[in-house]
């Protein structure tokens, strides 16, 4: 009999510690899956970031280096340009990337760096207890926008894939969603070609995976995970927004 | 490498890092550094190193940190302002017992403040100018000279204990020109560098750098086993230079630029018969404690000169201990604020008499 569905060999054999209904053990699958595909995991360095990614280093079985909040872009640059030969990646929450961290991703995207850039976009700071994000959607409630966000006053959630898709430096800038079986495979085929691209010395390749925090939106799994689709998907569009054939 | 050069302090720092093995720079321009960064941007990638001008010094202190989790010799410098931006990245390679250098050729402050000469960040290096009950190993150099070779010693100490370093100057040390004697680089022997990430690799087990101990009593192991090494640098690598302290009645002390004007009127004094010494901390952590104690020994009374408002007096008086009276001269800087040799005499004259 045909072997057609085993654990990634750069996955741990253990549990997570993720809520149910998250989304975090899918993307990190998916990542996993592409190390695998490319047969790179012992020439592979993480980098973690604040927040509920942080504990990568308890999943993935590779090298990582743990960033301050915002600044794995930065790190993920140091570690570059000493192991030009390796493979390098930031796995990033949007509090992380798109508030804190909005000038380290623009500039490491705009220099060209040979990374991939995995950004989980679930609307909100997990871990922190569910505060207003960049993301969250306009009349979205967190504990920090208890009458929902006011675009008014909280400004407009940011499309990071497109934002960085206007930068020279940026290669591949895609996003896509996890909330179905098709869109699944579609991320992982997306999450796979943003390594080729490193892989291939293309430079800088992002990915951002729309994802569900049902813990924090106060919904039950399947509820949470119908809210990608029905909410974030119509403002946050699944689309590759470059794709450099350089 | 006999030659003798002129050249200016910052360009020494530069030149030494890259004689110690330094083959990566971030950086982000700020007066009166910038020409570390304009050394190393020009010299870096003869010699197949990398220079980044970052977007920011919050961004190039994290630079830093990934190319020293990676094993590397990695710098960045900056100035006053700069380095408290950097503090966050401090805390982070400190608590992830990472090396690497920070260059801090400070100004003045608080704030925007300005280009003069400052010993200002005294506190803010010395005590764990970021969050979290740290230290880093900080070094004084008072001449060019000492520029370049402490840039070397401090990469060393910087590797041996796997605590980020720092080289405190001012603007006087590092815009000033005055006779190098360069020196090839004498490796250390130094631990192997087997926490670096590389990649598994056939290791077959992986590397992680981090910061965070969350399990049950971790993380009060891990900052009990830093400040076991803060207490092993206290032991072994504590350096000072004393200067005419054998007979002296009254000792000042002084660092970096603060101590070369104490000298001057150290040396006027003794040309008046007034039996007065230097001791110059050349770490100002690990702090000359043992130094001080010793040398108050026989003079009782220390004056302790510093450009700012007084500082590392606070150090000199608990190393003191009860043995001794410590009296302060220092002025805030700003233009015009550096005191002259004379304007120290006369503080010498004032204490030397026991007022």
């Amino acid at each position: 009999m045909k072997k057609v569905f085993d654990r990634p060999v750069s996955l741990k054999d253990v549990q997570t510690h993720f809520c149910p209904g998250c989304h975090h053990g899918t993307i990190h699958r998916l990542v996993a899956e592409a190390m695998d595909h490319f047969d790179v995991q012992n020439r592979t360095i993480g980098v973690a970031s604040v927040g509920c990614s942080v504990f990568l280093y308890g999943y993935f079985d590779i090298d990582v280096v743990e960033a301050p909040h915002g600044r794995a872009p930065a790190v993920a640059t140091g570690v570059k340009r000493v192991h030009k030969d390796k493979i390098v990646f930031t796995y990033q929450g949007d509090g992380d990337l798109a508030a804190i961290g909005t000038s380290e991703i623009i500039h490491a995207a705009n220099r060209g760096e040979g990374l991939t850039v995995i950004f989980v976009n679930n609307t909100t700071y997990g871990m922190t207890g569910g505060q207003m994000a960049p993301t969250t959607l306009p009349g979205q409630k967190t504990v920090t926008s208890p009458y929902g966000r006011d675009v008014g006053s909280d400004g407009y959630p940011i499309r990071m894939a497109e934002l960085l898709a206007n930068l020279e430096g940026t290669a591949y800038s895609v996003r896509v969603s996890v909330n179905s079986p098709k869109n699944i495979l579609e991320a992982g085929r997306a999450i796979k070609k943003a390594f080729g691209y490193q892989v291939e010395n293309r430079g800088f390749s992002f990915v951002e995976v729309l994802s569900a925090c049902p813990t924090n939106w106060g919904m039950d799994a399947l509820k949470a995970n119908e809210r990608v689709g029905a909410e974030m998907i119509p403002y946050f569009p699944l689309a590759v927004f470059k794709e450099s054939d350089r | 490498m006999s030659n003798r050069l002129f050249v200016k302090g910052n360009e020494a720092v530069a030149m030494g890092a890259l004689e110690a093995g330094c083959r990566y720079y971030f950086g982000y321009p700020i007066t009166p550094q910038s020409d570390i960064p304009e050394y190393m941007s020009r010299e870096l990638p003869k010699l197949g190193g990398e220079f980044i001008q970052a977007e920011s010094e919050v961004a190039s202190i994290n630079m830093l940190l990934g190319a020293s989790a990676c094993g590397a010799r990695a710098m960045t410098s900056s100035s006053s302002p700069g380095i408290s931006l950097k503090q966050e990245g401090i805390s982070y390679m400190a608590g992830s017992e990472l090396p690497g250098l920070i260059v801090n050729i400070c100004r003045s402050g608080p704030g925007l403040g300005g280009i003069d000469a400052s010993q200002a960040d005294y506190f803010q290096a010395v005590k764990g100018g970021g969050h979290g009950g740290y230290h880093i190993i900080v070094l004084a150099p008072d001449s060019v000279q000492e520029m370049y070779d402490l840039s070397m010693l401090a990469f060393d100490l910087s590797d041996r204990y796997r605590i980020p370093a720092m080289l405190l100057g001012d603007s006087v040390i590092g815009q000033m020109k005055e006779a190098l004697i360069p020196h090839r680089y004498q490796p250390a022997d130094l631990p192997a560098k087997d926490w670096a990430v590389a990649g598994k690799g056939n290791r077959g087990k992986q590397t992680i750098v981090k910061s965070l101990y969350l399990g049950d009593g971790e993380l009060e192991a891990h900052n009990w086993r830093l400040h076991k090494r803060y207490d092993l640098l206290k032991q072994h690598e504590v350096r000072y230079e004393s200067f005419e302290c054998e007979d002296a009645q009254l000792l000042v002390t002084a660092f970096g630029s603060a101590a070369r004007i104490a000298k001057t009127a150290i040396r006027m004094a003794r040309a008046e018969g007034l039996k007065v010494g230097l001791l110059r901390p050349i770490t100002l952590f690990p702090f000359p404690e043992k130094a001080f104690l010793q040398a108050t020994s026989t003079s009782k009374r220390v004056l302790c000169v510093e450009l700012n408002a007084g500082q590392m007096v606070e150090d000199v008086r608990l190393s003191v201990a009860r043995d001794a009276d410590v009296f302060f001269y220092g002025r805030p800087p700003g233009a015009g604020s550096l005191p002259t040799p004379e304007e120290l005499l006369a503080q010498i004259r004032k204490y030397y008499e026991g007022k």
